[in-house]
């Protein structure tokens, strides 16, 4: 039982000028094991905010998000976390990078070296260890700090916006690849993403998210990731039922950016 | 002899390259057009052009070709220059270098001086007019006493005489000059001279003069008429035009004012009287002469000034040519360089002197530049461990027994360990002025990364230790270090303590910005990805943060370096009796314009040395900088 409660989530920003945001109102819902999390929604709208909140670099205002029974108070390995940019250092070398979690835990290195080979095979960066991490392309950095990430054995893994920075092909490969790794691992994943079509084909669960106050606008349930782990991505982007919910939700957003241009004014 | 040869290899290597880079200007591609910057790539053999255009100069204007190629010439042109100063007090005489003839010159300025006074003498209100009247008489027939001198009818035969007989004498040494023959040296004068000449050293072997006695056959021709010369015009100069007429005038004046005086009776001398007397003993001593009587002198000077200017013959070219901004003439009898001779030295001899200071037994005030000397180990050993270890041992230091020894216990001999008392093997350690230089940047400028980084990464990431600490550095840093050097050198000494300790506040400010700056400018997601996979504080402090501000940590070290070793410089000027600064300062004070050189040449290499090598270390250290 190590389900991910969020319970009345509420997140108010104040600005040293004393201007209050209201960056997550009433943020309630259940995640359980192994289920594969996407959440959408237009810039400003809480998505960065929960996440952080979810690994522990915030502390909501009031609410809580419980991890197995257990609040989240802090950062913590059981949850582990990749960045939009990778956040991997430099000046490591990828084995460095990705056993960096095992040493900070002062484990026995020849386990370590033995783990980190199996999941550099497993994100396909199988004689890259010694290669430093700044010589690395976007994607291949990608692969690094999912390996990262994964090599703790965390329970739930967050991605913030993992596949933002990379260029559509190599994007795709990835996608593919955070598949295969959900149905390998049986992780619980939460990914945000600013992808309508990223969110459909990774979501087994979607939420779209709505801005000022921040807070989960609408549901879905989808069947492509299950399709997905099996089929041709690209094949099930043609499918009729993806390119209609593809169309509603971008229409969703559409009208939440228009409402908030029209605020503006 | 190296300096021709080096002149030579330099100008065919400018010829060369110039060859070499027309060649390659019509062999390039084609798109080579104006503005592109692939053609300012390469070009070796401009940077051989530039360097040889460099040393070219430096050769050239210190004099160092002329002393390669005419070894001689500077000597010969000390020798025209005595000649020269010789012949500018007849010279003078004559409307040659001046616009009118001396006693023109004189009489001219005299009539006016009289003139003056009489109108001063006229309109002084406080003056009897009886006295008035004498004083204006007085002076006017002092003005009468000038005719006197200048018409040629009381000039005497015997002054006559004497001016032709030395105008015979120049007219003698102009004939005499231009031959072999001449000069005719008695014995004694050719002995005088060559045992001058067995402890006279060559040019510039003693610093920048220029040996003064004559080394050649033609340095002697001069060296001989100058001397000639001089004998010359100092009897002319002796020579008093007083006839009988002008000196009955005279004594007529001074028994007029004797008879005033006299009548005043108080022995007091007016200020008019001393005035008057002035101006009649002015006249008295100026050698005037009537109109024509020098004329014969006078052709006699230029004649012979024309014979000893086709008598330098090529010397004057080598003068002109390879003596630029400046000339040994124009120092006169003195024989120094006046010109960048005197100030920028010769390579040759720079060379030769930084040879000279490097070897160890030489070296400067005593101490060698760069070498080693033997130094026990317990030194080292007692240098290093304080001496509190041995007190805070149990047990009390030995007390002597009643037959006056003392038997040393465990506490007696672990202080002489820590004192460095014992008996060991010597090892060498390096030493002298660029040694002790050296270590003192390295000492003041590891103190200040070993205390400025942790502070300076603390201060990136707590607010207290930033708002604490911050006023403390921000006060001390702005002031030039300079400005501390006399306190610090004051309450530390003039020793390596105050040295080191100012550089250190040079060093530790500038290692606390970039730290901070390093710590404060790293990414905040590296940080969440470290705590999410389990980092402690510490291990994020150490494995992340620190790495990270790596680039900004060696950038301050070679900020710093720059900011210690011309500080370090600095403060030797100031004070010390070791160093590479000290050592120039030295040099100033005894115009070794060659030291000077070598300590600005030594320190920018050692400079340039320290900007490499932490080059090197940051490229291997942190090969990811801008690319993460």
């Amino acid at each position: 039982m190590s389900n991910l409660v969020s319970e009345n989530v509420n997140m108010i920003f104040k600005s040293l000028k004393g201007e209050t945001v209201h960056a997550l109102k009433d943020v309630s819902f259940t995640l359980k094991k192994g289920e594969l999390l996407t959440v959408l929604g237009p810039s400003g709208c809480g998505k960065t905010t929960l996440l952080n909140i979810a690994a522990g670099f915030l502390r909501p205002t009031s609410g809580s998000i419980n991890l197995g029974g257990k609040e989240i108070n802090g950062p913590g390995v059981e949850r582990g976390m990749v960045f939009q940019q990778g956040a991997l250092f430099e000046w490591l070398t990828v084995n460095e990078n990705v056993n960096f979690g095992l040493r900070m835990k002062k484990e026995d290195p020849i386990k370590t070296a033995e783990k980190v080979e199996e999941w550099l095979d497993i994100v396909g960066l199988k004689g890259f260890g010694n290669t430093p991490t700044y010589q690395l392309s976007g994607g291949m950095q990608q692969r690094v700090a999912l390996a990262r990430c994964l090599i703790n054995d965390p329970d739930l893994i967050l991605m913030d916006e993992p596949l933002g920075a990379l260029d559509a092909l190599t994007r795709e490969k990835m996608q593919s690849l955070v598949l295969k790794i959900w149905k390998e691992t049986g992780k619980t994943i939460i990914l945000i993403t600013h992808s309508v079509e990223e969110a459909l084909l990774l979501g087994e669960r979607l939420y779209v998210m709505a801005p000022r106050p921040g807070r989960i606008h609408k549901e879905y349930k989808l069947p492509f990731a299950t399709m997905g782990l099996n089929g041709d991505l690209r094949e099930i982007k043609n499918n009729k039922d993806f390119v209609t919910k593809r169309e509603e939700i971008l229409s969703m957003i559409w009208n939440m950016e228009e409402e908030i241009m029209g605020k503006d004014i | 002899m190296f300096t021709g040869f080096l002149t030579f290899f330099i100008i065919f290597a400018v010829i060369g390259s110039i060859l070499y880079g027309r060649r390659l200007i019509k062999t390039e591609k084609s798109d080579a057009v104006f503005g592109n910057p692939e053609r300012a790539k390469g070009g070796v053999h401009w940077v051989i052009v530039g360097t040889s255009f460099l040393i070219l100069s430096w050769l050239y204007y210190s004099w160092d070709i002329a002393k390669s190629f005419y070894p001689k010439s500077a000597n010969e042109l000390c020798q025209v220059a005595k000649v020269n100063e010789s012949l500018l007090s007849l010279k003078y005489l004559f409307p040659i270098v001046e616009r009118q003839h001396k006693s023109t010159a004189i009489i001219k300025r005299e009539n006016k001086n009289i003139e003056k006074k009489i109108a001063i003498i006229q309109n002084d209100t406080n003056l009897k007019n009886q006295d008035k009247e004498l004083f204006i008489n007085i002076l006017r027939k002092t003005k009468l006493m000038i005719p006197t001198l200048t018409n040629e009818r009381y000039l005497e035969d015997n002054t006559q005489i004497i001016i032709n007989n030395l105008t015979g004498r120049i007219n003698l040494l102009m004939a005499e000059f231009p031959t072999d023959a001449y000069p005719k040296l008695s014995w004694v004068q050719q002995n005088e001279i060559n045992e001058g000449l067995e402890n006279q050293l060559g040019w510039g072997a003693t610093g920048m003069e220029v040996p003064p006695l004559p080394e050649s056959k033609r340095g002697l021709k001069f060296h001989a008429a100058a001397a000639e010369l001089n004998s010359i015009s100092d009897e002319f100069f002796e020579i008093r035009n007083h006839n009988p007429e002008y000196l009955r005038q005279s004594q007529e004046i001074f028994a007029e004012i004797r008879q005033y005086m006299d009548a005043l009776g108080d022995g007091r001398e007016l200020d008019y009287i001393k005035d008057i007397k002035k101006l009649v003993r002015r006249i008295e001593y100026a050698s005037i002469f009537p109109p024509n009587t020098l004329n014969e002198l006078e052709k006699s000077i230029i004649a012979f000034d024309d014979v000893q200017n086709n008598e330098q013959g090529n010397l004057k070219i080598v003068d002109t040519l390879l003596f630029p901004a400046g000339t040994i003439v124009a120092s006169g009898p003195q024989c120094s360089e006046a010109g960048p001779g005197r100030w920028l030295p010769k390579p040759s001899d720079t060379f030769r002197i930084f040879g000279n200071l490097l070897k160890p037994s030489v070296g400067y005030k005593m101490i060698p530049m760069l070498w080693y000397e033997m130094m026990g180990v317990n030194k080292i050993v007692g240098f290093i461990l304080p001496d509190w270890i041995a007190d805070i041992l149990p047990g009390k230091y030995p007390v002597h027994k009643q037959n006056g020894t003392v038997d040393p216990n465990f506490k007696s001999k672990v202080l002489d360990i820590v004192t460095g008392e014992f008996k060991a093997f010597k090892i060498p350690v390096p030493a002298g002025h660029i040694w002790d230089s050296f270590l003192r940047v390295f000492l003041g400028l590891s103190l200040g990364i070993i205390l400025g980084v942790p502070l300076g990464l603390f201060m990136g990431l707590n607010r207290f230790a930033k708002g604490f600490f911050d006023p403390l550095v921000e006060l001390y840093r702005p002031v030039p270090p300079l400005a501390w050097a006399p306190l610090v050198i004051t309450v530390f000494g003039i020793d390596n303590v105050g040295k080191v300790f100012l550089l250190f506040m040079v060093s530790f400010s500038i290692m606390i910005i970039s730290a901070r700056a390093g710590a404060s400018g790293t990414q905040l997601s590296k940080i969440h990805a470290a705590h999410s996979l389990g980092a402690s504080r510490w291990q994020i402090l150490r494995e992340v943060i620190f790495p990270n501000s790596l680039p900004e940590i060696l950038t301050g070290i070679r900020v710093a370096v720059g900011m210690c070793w011309g500080t370090l410089v600095a403060a030797e000027f100031l004070a010390g009796t070791t160093g590479i600064g000290f050592v120039e300062n030295v040099a100033r004070k005894y115009m070794q314009y060659e030291v000077i050189w070598i300590t600005i040449f030594v320190m920018g290499m050692l400079g340039l040395l320290f900007d490499v090598t932490i080059r090197k270390i940051i490229v291997k250290t942190i090969p990811w900088r801008g690319k993460g």
